[in-house]
Parts: C-alpha cells; structure tokens; sequence
C-alpha cells in the first residue's frame, strides 16, 4: 500500500464517519411501532414502561413468569385508571439473559421506543453492565434483581430496586434462626458469580456475628452440569449445608445433593433459587423432606394467607400449589416475580405524587426525588408479598422474608422474620449524586 | 448503536486477519478480546490508570497473551488449532472465575466512577458522553481498517496469504511460515485486544461473560457472514447480524431462530459472505 492510497483510505473514512455525525445519519433498526400512537383527543397518551426481561438464556424461566406478571399488574393498573389517568404500556425486550444485549436493549428502550422509564432485570450480571447506561442516558432504571448492587452503591442515583429486598437483608434476616435453630457450623455452596458472592459474604458475617462458623465456601460456576464433586468437599463436621443455585442445572444439582448424601445428611437449608420453577413432587427430590428453604415469597396457598395475597395469585394465574392455572405443570417462580409487581406499583405512586408527565430532565428529577423521599410501601394488592420499608438513601426496599419446611414434598412455613430483622447500616448515599 | 457495531466489527476485523488472510480458525478469539477489556478495566479500577495508558495495556495484554498461545497453538493446524485456542480461552474464562476477588467474576464490574475522562489537546473528553463514544469507537475501528488494509497490501500480507493457499509450498520457497503465522496472530490479537479495550473505556463495564465461547463464536459469524479474506466483511458482517439481532427479536421471542436461518442461507446460497459474493459476482475491485 502506498502513501497516497493510505492517505486516500484515512480521507475516506473520516469523510464517511463525519458526514455521518454531520448529516444525524445514524440508522435506527426499524420504525418504533408501539411507540408511534400520537395523544389523541379523548385518550391520553400511554406511559410506556420498557420491560427489559431474560425471554432465552438461562434467565428464561424467571422471565416467563416475570413478563406474566408484570403483564397482570399493567392490566389492574389499566383497569385502576392507569396511572395519572394515563393508560399503562409495556415494551418488552429480550436481552438473553446477556450483558452486552442487556446495554442494547437498554438503549433500544431509551432511544427508539422512548420509554419513559426501564424495569424488570433479574441476573446480576445483566444489571450491572446495563446499569452505567441508564445512567448515562439518564433514564430511571428499576432493577428486580435481589442483588447487593443497587444498594451497595456502586451503580447510580437512575437505578432503583423497591420492589424487592435484597440478598443481603434476606440473609441477614435469616441466619440467627439458622445458627440458633439447625446448627453452627456451616458450610456454603453458591454460584460463582455475584450473586452467591453477596451470599458468601453476608452469610460469613452473620454467622461470625452469632458465634458460628463457616467450615467451608464450595462455588460453583454457572455453566456446572455436574455436582458431585463438590459435595465430596463439604467438611464431615458440616451441621448446616447452606445451598443456592441458579440457572438451569439446578434440578441436577439437588437430585446429585440427595444422591450423594442419601439419608446421612446434614441439615439442609436452601434459598429457593435452588428450586424455582421445579415441582417438588419431581422424582429424585423425595430427599428434601425436612429439610428447609427460604422463600421471599411463599409458592404454596397458605403460607401466607392474606386476601392481597390470594387477589395477587389469582391475577397472575397461579394455582394453589404454585404452578399456571393453565399448565399445572408449568412451576412459578413465585418467590421472586412478585416484585415486578410491586415495582410497577411503586412507578405508579411516585408519577402520580410527583407529577412526572415528560421523559425531561426536570419531570425525571422530581420523580426521582419523590421516589428518594418514600418511607413505607403499606400492605395490599399493590404490595401483596407485605409491607416494605424504603430507604431512600440506598434507593432498596426492606420486607419481611418466610423459611419453609418441605413436608409432604410441599413447602410449609414454619417461620416469619420482621423487617426490622433484615436491616443493616447503608453503605452508600445515591441521594448525594447529581442528577 | 454504532459505537458497539464499529468496536465490534474492529474485533472481528483483528479475526479476519488470521481467518480470512492467513487460513488459521480459531474458537478462542474471546482470550484476546477479554485480555483487551481486562488489562484496561483492572488498570483502571485498581490503579486509577488514564484512558490512553489503560488502553496501551489492555492492548499489551492481549498481544502478549498472543505469543504464549501462538507458541504452543501454531505447532497444530486445522481442527487441532481450533480445539487448542478454544481450550485457552476456556482457560481464561474459568480464571476470571475462579479469581473473582479480583475480576469480580461473572458479575463483572463498573468503571464509571473510576474512569477518568480522555484528555486531548488541553481539553476532556468523558466516554459518558455519546458523541465521544462515537468517535472513539470511529477511530479505533478506523485505524484497525487502514492497518489490515496496509497489512494486506504489503508483503507480508501476500507471504500470509501464500501460508492460506499453500503453506507447504510457501514453506518450500524459503519462508518460515511458523514466524510469519505467529506474526499473524499478534496482529490479529492486538487488534482484538485493542477492540475489547477500548469497549471496556465506551460502555464502562468488564465481565467475565465476555470471555466465554460464545463470543469466540461471534467474530466467527460476522467474519463469515460478511465474507472472510475481504476488507469491509467483518463491519457488513457484524452490523447485519446485530441489526437482524434487533429487528427480529421486535417481530418475535424466537429471533435466534431467524438468525440461524440467514445464517444457513448464507451458507447455501452465499458460501463466500456478503462482500465476498459481491467480489466474485459484482465489484472485482472490492478490497
């Protein structure tokens, strides 16, 4: 190549990216078609509220139940009035469970379907890269994730989770009843990524704080297919296995557990991650009985019988077992889902009090000042999993949290923590950064 | 949008020069492309490095990485080399795993807070601002054209080129084509490591989901579906299946499916890719 042709080529390219900036030419993927509804006379203009949810990838099963419910609570939202006498819209997009999907469609939302806000990331590691970009985009982005992220601090003052208590105020909730009721000496299995690292790390607190011990900390990466060797590492002085698994192997993963440790096991406590969206009655499981789970949530009727529970269960099409109404054997993942529900809700509470009408700078910051100003969620159909305490400050959302004992392969509650019991010294103040 | 199709095409133009230009396959390109975002990301969260700095050893990491893979990895060829580099990125994967204290693992981290902004000429530039992403991106995957453009043309490109055709016979003329494949590699690697870097500065966020086969395998399908062996395939390629990407999953949750059957008619109808058809068919002067 020579000096001229280098020069012609440099030329070349920086004529095209230039006129390209000059000229806004900046291709979209195609025409907005639900975003194309002009306000007209007599029906005002939808709030249009992007739904970035895990359709494929390992996420799938969350997000099924996710757009489910996020789908039954726009509905009651619509059938309400919608909110601030606007109709409710959805705008769903795939992100496969994928962080780098996870930025585009956050983008997709923000730019082509301008939304006027994004809700309902479940994995952590989506969230997380998707986070930097709601705020640079500077849109209100509402995780419904459990992670430690949001209110750890380290995302920014766009990224909410009030529909949802986080790991480590569900584990903190729960580990006096695990050291005082099954045992001291505890060992973990978590997967390898952030969220069994919130759960390693403020379970080992809690149980140092209490005077127990961790004996030893078994993660397992995400993409595991098989198990057993893992458990072949858990101490024989282990009183407690303390398990949480995601993702698709975990039916493998408590078939293996019950294989390899058969009726010498220890006492078993798993956070229903481990089972989400798997039938207890699955062969292979007969094992759990007595053993114990936490649930955000409670997946069979009775657990936690109240009428904005019931109301809530037969909006969303759950039987009483925690399966479809439809498909009884397609499981919930009813621990976890609710929380889109209750995000909605609170989006619904902080446009109406704060008047937000425009995704513009100065409509979004008194909603987000609105929302940072909140104290309490009060219990009903907007909050049927209980009443919550937000945290402005954190931008998280405290509630109560349920263990369960498997009795006749079905879960029974056999425990109830306060809100108080899940609290813990804020380690960030969102409210201190600029908007 | 742009900004990620013009990085990602740089990646996937640092592929070609080992695919399409020298006729080695490999399904561990994700190693380089990581090592890239790595060295940048942990520099910059750790020790607070400036952009330009990070970016140098984001980009030193992969080329470096490069030369121990290539050593070993160059003494294989066709099916073994794809198995060997698939196995070393797999390797690295699972170390960004299992040092998770220090990558923090599958979740990843954020460099917003840490990341100071690019200062040029007396004046900052914060990658938060999108039309700095933009021409960030635009000269990054600029300067990735015009070196393989240079490449190509010069004689070592031709000498890469004879090593695809016929390497023995290269081999019979007097060239050490284990050099000139090793060369190939670094340059293939820095390029990736440039694109996984300068990703890590534009979108603020590095994890190890970046590392894992699948990401091999993208620069594999963009390279492909633009046409392996010519200039502007990676870019066609990489911004037609990000746009199939997004246009389909409008129309339905099963968009993967329709991406699997563009690709197989690729292969039925477009064997040498988009450009490479149009070469063969249209335009011979096609680069």
């Amino acid at each position: 190549m020579s000096r001229r042709e280098a020069i012609k080529a440099a030329a070349a390219l920086v004529g095209a990216g230039v006129a390209g900036r000059v000229a806004g030419a900046v291709p979209l993927a195609s025409t907005p078609r639900a975003a194309a509804q002009p306000a007209t006379a007599g029906a005002r203009k939808a709030l249009r509220v992007g739904f970035q949810v895990h359709r494929t990838g390992i996420g799938a099963v969350y997000g099924r139940w996710y757009e489910r419910t996020a789908t039954a609570a726009a509905n009651l939202i619509n059938e309400m009035g919608g909110i601030a006498g606007r109709p409710v819209q959805l705008v769903a997009e795939d992100d496969g469970t994928d962080p780098k999907r996870g930025v585009e469609v956050v983008e997709k939302l923000a730019v082509h379907h301008k939304v006027d806000f994004i809700f309902g990331t479940l994995f952590s590691h989506v969230v997380i890269a998707s986070a930097p970009r709601a705020g640079e985009l500077k849109i209100p982005y509402f995780a419904v994730s459990e992670g430690y992220h949001v209110p750890s601090g380290k995302l920014n003052r766009y990224c909410f989770q009030p529909g949802i208590t986080d790991v480590r105020s569900q584990v903190t909730a729960v580990a006096p009843w695990i050291v005082n009721t099954l045992g001291k000496k505890v060992t973990m299995i978590f997967p390898d990524y952030a969220f069994g690292y919130d759960h390693r790390d403020f379970l080992g607190r809690a149980v140092a704080r209490l005077r127990g011990t961790i004996r030893a900390l078994l993660p397992i990466p995400p993409a595991e297919t098989s198990f057993t060797k893992y458990f072949a590492r858990v101490p024989a002085d282990t009183e407690v296995l303390y398990h949480v698994m995601v993702g698709p192997g975990v039916l493998t993963f408590v078939k293996q557990l019950g294989e390899h440790f058969g009726a010498r096991k220890p006492n078993l406590f798993g956070f229903i991650d481990s089972l989400e969206g798997v039938d207890f009655a699955s062969p292979g499981l007969e094992f759990l009985d007595g053993t114990y789970f936490w649930e955000a949530f409670p997946r069979y009727a009775g657990g936690y019988p109240t009428p904005y529970e019931r109301f809530y269960r037969e909006r969303v099409g759950v039987n009483d077992a925690g399966a479809s109404v439809q498909d009884p054997g397609d499981v919930a993942t009813y621990s976890h889902m609710f929380g889109c529900w209750e995000t909605l809700f609170v989006i619904k509470q902080a446009v109406e009090q704060s008047g937000y009408r425009d995704p513009t700078p100065r409509d979004y910051r008194a909603l987000i000042e609105t929302l940072e100003s909140f104290q309490w969620f009060n219990e009903g159909i907007q909050h049927p999993q209980g009443p919550k305490k937000f945290v402005g400050q954190i931008h998280q959302s405290f509630g109560q949290q349920f263990i369960s004992k498997v009795e006749n392969r079905r879960l029974k509650v056999v425990h109830r923590t306060r809100i108080e019991d899940s609290l813990y010294q804020p380690e960030a103040d969102y409210t201190r950064q600029p908007l | 949008m742009l900004a990620r199709i013009m990085l990602l095409a740089a990646y996937a133009i640092g592929y070609n020069v080992l695919l399409g230009y020298t006729g080695l396959m490999s399904l561990g390109h994700a190693l380089f492309f990581a090592a890239g975002m790595y060295g940048t990301g942990l520099s910059v969260y750790y020790w607070g490095f400036p952009p330009a700095p990070a970016l140098a050893v984001g980009i030193a990491a992969s080329v470096l990485l490069a030369a121990a893979v290539g050593w070993i990895a160059l003494r294989t060829a066709g099916v073994s080399f794809l198995i060997v580099t698939m196995m070393f990125a797999q390797a690295f994967y699972l170390a960004t795993l299992y040092f998770n204290t220090i990558t923090m693992g599958e979740q990843g981290f954020v460099l917003s807070a840490q990341l100071a902004p690019l200062r040029l000429g007396g004046r900052d530039f914060a990658f938060s601002d999108p039309v700095v992403k933009y021409n960030a991106a635009f000269v990054v995957f600029a300067l990735c054209l015009v070196l393989t453009v240079w490449l190509t043309r010069s004689p070592i490109g031709r000498i890469l080129v004879a090593v695809r055709e016929n390497e023995g016979r290269t081999r019979l003329l007097g060239y050490n084509t284990f050099n000139y494949k090793l060369l190939a590699l670094l340059i293939s690697a820095g390029i990736s490591g440039a694109a996984g870097a300068t990703y890590t500065l534009v979108f603020a966020y590095v994890g190890s989901s970046f590392a894992s086969i699948l990401y091999s395998i993208y620069p594999l399908l963009w390279t492909l579906l633009g046409g392996a062996g010519t200039t502007l395939g990676p870019l066609v390629g990489t911004a037609a299946m990000t746009y199939v990407v997004d246009i389909a999953s409008e129309l339905t949750s099963s968009y993967l499916l329709v991406v699997g059957a563009a690709l197989v008619a690729l292969v039925v109808w477009f064997p040498a890719g988009a450009m490479g058809h149009l070469r063969s068919r249209v335009w011979p002067w096609l680069p």
